[in-house]
């Protein structure tokens, strides 16, 4: 079968099991478009590329398939870079395509053209420029394999013009090889006795969840675990919904702002588990008395996660699912413990420390709607069963302490890199992977003017996103800093002059509600859910609320400001 | 402290930039980076010198490994290993002092490989002892260039107990 370079990437998605591919048109790209519509797959227009590569990302993260994305050369090959940076930092499965321009002008500085390999180097996983035709099947069989095997990211394909014009004679590969490409799955049987010796002395253990537990999809055996041997969860900003947050075991994030709970438990515990993290310094704070009091057993599939900021006693390289697979083999032969006892004292110390600062905000003497309870009210109104996107800042932070997480994939947030702008375009995404579900961005003022054009997506292709606006006339969290560590000085800032978000939902064609007393919290928030459009609610919070507990910057983390 | 990598990667475009793009990117050092292709067209090696703490290099080495067109990755410093540099100087030398500096040359085995009135430019092959001690001895006549290759090295075939 003779298809041209354009069929040869199409045919290959449709191969792939590719349902949605989220884009953006122009001149390098347009042999493919030319082709499209003869293919089974949706594509999405977004109206900037970097909703494009966030909604890519949005749909990866809740469905656990690997997000697609075309975009044509240039201009919008650099577009995409912040969310394939994104993306990299969180781990995310992607596979982005870029157009160049035709081999013979690479290197000239010919019209749209941009070394979009040599600029996205650093934050890909793997990245391709395909010169010949014959190498492309290939290469786009090797981009799905290395997007989402071992610890995924995001892999990018250039595709020169010439390339998709030109024909080949079509075969894609059935299985792959790469020689400098082997990761390493399997735990090893000695580390997996020594964590079970360990479990066994241990007095106050604790399991520290990342993200890696959701990409592997691990979240049973994790909880398996903790309700079989009674021991204590804490999790990471990405690893928010890999344990059930309405179960008694969960105590919440640790880091900079973690329960005062998880904080002192992690400092506190003689062994930590810590399974798919990567000890982020938003989640350590000062290295040194980071589970100072405890031995650490990391478990993760990239070597050089382990022993990067934290030394550990037991580093295991593997899958996290097959690790905890084993551990609960092993463990739940033994019959010779009484786990529920053992634990029982350490439990109740962290549930005391749980009562002592439970997570809560300052209800006196404002007037203002808190928003800490505008989250606490869509956990209500929701029950937990949304899919909750951030955007990044207080908002994100909030999204992260007061609602409460039961299944992995349900809150998709730019934990790495901090990207504002994130959240919508990746509720885009979500959505269009879970059409049913009910899909709540939660925002900043700030934020979401950072990729509010996809308002058009969303109304175009009728996706009921809702996007609740924590509206401080702020950029909330850099003004908390600038109160607490730099003498509020307020530079910058302050959002004078924000549009009317009501309005512009409106002349986007989409639905728009403002809140502005507190009374109105639930009941408007319960109407903009049940509505079948795209909906922005405006709600006005207090405009100096801070985010709390609070570990400044390098200090320890049992050294909290509370509220 | 000094450590010697010994890295095969897939002969391709853009390999070299990635290695070293790791380097600068995560903020590691290198001292000499040396590369060219092996008997098989399709795989190059790369020789690089560089400096940290135990930690430091085991993360380099890890990174190193996690790219796609690394094959294997190397530390020959805790190995017996053969190691050379390749230096091309140019040194003046006067008539008073050529005769000196040809002396010089011939204990250290250089190769003259250019002559003018007055300047001599010399080959010299060795390890990084060797290199500097040349250097050193030759500086007090004025270096005018100087063109290194960087450490290349290999593992040696008997591993001989210390
Ligand atoms: C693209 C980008 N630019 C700048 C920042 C730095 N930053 C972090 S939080 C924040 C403020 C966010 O303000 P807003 O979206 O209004 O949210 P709030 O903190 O008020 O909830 C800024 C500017 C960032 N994270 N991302």
């Amino acid at each position: 079968m003779e298809l041209t370079g354009a069929q040869v990437l199409l045919e290959s998605l449709r191969r792939e099991g590719v349902e949605v591919v989220f884009g953006y048109p122009g001149g390098a790209t347009i042999d493919i478009y030319h082709e499209l519509p003869k293919y089974p797959f949706r594509h999405v227009l977004t109206r900037h590329e970097q909703g494009a590569v966030h909604a890519a990302d949005g749909y990866a993260r809740a469905s656990g398939k690997v997000g697609v994305c075309l975009v044509t050369s240039g201009p919008g090959a650099t577009n995409t870079v912040t969310g394939i940076a994104t993306a990299y930092m969180d781990s995310i499965p992607l596979v982005v395509f870029t157009g160049q321009v035709p081999t013979s002008l690479i290197g000239n500085d010919a019209f749209q053209e941009a070394d979009i390999v040599g600029i996205t180097r650093p934050c890909v996983k793997h990245n391709y420029l395909v010169k010949d035709i014959k190498d492309l099947a290939e290469t786009i069989k090797q981009a799905f394999y290395l997007a989402s095997t071992g610890r995924p990211g995001p892999v990018l394909v250039d595709l020169p013009k010439d390339v998709l014009q030109a024909t080949v004679e079509y075969a894609y590969p059935g299985e792959i090889h790469m020689r400098s490409y082997n990761p390493h799955y399997e735990p090893n049987s000695r580390q997996i006795q020594r964590v079970v010796d360990l479990m066994r002395f241990s007095r106050k253990p604790l399991l520290f969840v990342g993200g890696g537990v959701i990409g592997s999809n691990a979240s049973e055996d994790i909880l398996w675990m903790a309700k079989k041997l009674n021991i204590p969860v804490i999790g990471s900003l990405m690893g928010l919904g890999a344990f059930p947050g309405n179960e008694p075991l969960w105590f919440g994030m640790v880091g900079m702002h973690g329960t005062y709970a998880a904080n002192m438990a992690v400092n506190n515990a003689d062994l930590l588990l810590a399974v798919g993290v990567r000890f982020d310094d938003r989640v350590t704070g000062k290295l040194s008395s980071f589970a100072e009091k405890g031995k650490i057993v990391h478990i993760d599939i990239d070597p050089t996660s382990i022993r990067k900021n934290v030394s550990v006693d037991v580093p295991m390289v593997c899958d996290c699912r097959r690790a905890l697979k084993a551990l609960r083999n092993e463990l739940g032969k033994d019959t010779s413990i009484n786990w529920e006892e053992k634990h029982e004292e350490w439990v109740t110390k962290i549930r005391t420390w749980e009562k002592s600062q439970p997570m809560t905000y300052d209800t006196n003497g404002s007037s203002f709607i808190k928003p800490q309870m505008v989250i606490e009210t869509i956990y209500e109104l929701t029950k937990g069963r949304a899919i909750i996107a951030t955007e990044v800042g207080q908002n994100q932070m909030w999204a992260a302490q007061f609602y409460k997480y039961h299944k992995p994939r349900t809150l998709l947030t730019s934990g790495g890199l901090g990207t504002m702008g994130y959240g919508f375009p990746a509720a885009i995404g979500a959505q269009l992977a879970f059409p049913g579900s009910l899909v709540i961005d939660v925002a900043g003022d700030g934020s979401i003017q950072m990729n509010i054009q996809e308002l058009a997506t969303a109304v175009s292709y009728e996706l009921p996103v809702k996007i609740v606006i924590l509206n401080n006339g702020h950029l909330g969290m850099v003004r908390q800093w600038q109160e607490l560590f730099y003498n509020r000085n307020y530079c910058s800032t302050c959002l004078h002059k924000n549009p009317d978000f009501v309005a512009l939902a409106k002349a986007y064609g989409a639905q728009g509600y403002r809140i502005e007393k507190r009374d109105d919290v639930a009941p408007v928030l319960k109407e903009a859910f049940a509505t079948k459009e795209p909906t922005i609610v405006d709600v006005l919070v207090e405009p100096e609320e801070n985010v709390y507990p609070m570990v400044p910057a390098g200090a320890s983390l049992t050294d909290m400001l509370l509220v | 402290m000094r450590h010697v990598l010994s890295i095969l990667v897939e002969n391709e475009p853009g390999v070299l930039s990635r290695v070293a793009g790791l380097f600068s990117g995560r903020g590691f050092n290198i001292e000499s980076l040396n590369v060219a292709p092996t008997l098989d067209a399709g795989v190059s090696r790369m020789t690089i010198c560089t400096k940290g703490d135990e930690q430091i290099i085991e993360q380099i080495i890890k990174q190193l490994r996690k790219l796609v067109t690394v094959i294997k990755v190397v530390d020959l410093t805790h190995q017996q290993a053969v190691e050379r540099e390749m230096v091309l100087i140019k040194v003046s030398a006067e008539d008073s002092r050529r005769a000196e500096i040809l002396r010089i040359a011939d204990i250290f085995r250089c190769k003259v490989v250019d002559v003018a009135a007055n300047e001599l430019t010399l080959e010299i092959t060795g390890d990084q002892g060797k290199i500097r001690a040349i250097i050193n001895l030759l500086q007090r006549f004025g270096i005018k260039e100087i063109a290194r290759t960087g450490t290349g090295a290999l593992r040696r075939s008997m591993q001989l107990e210390e």
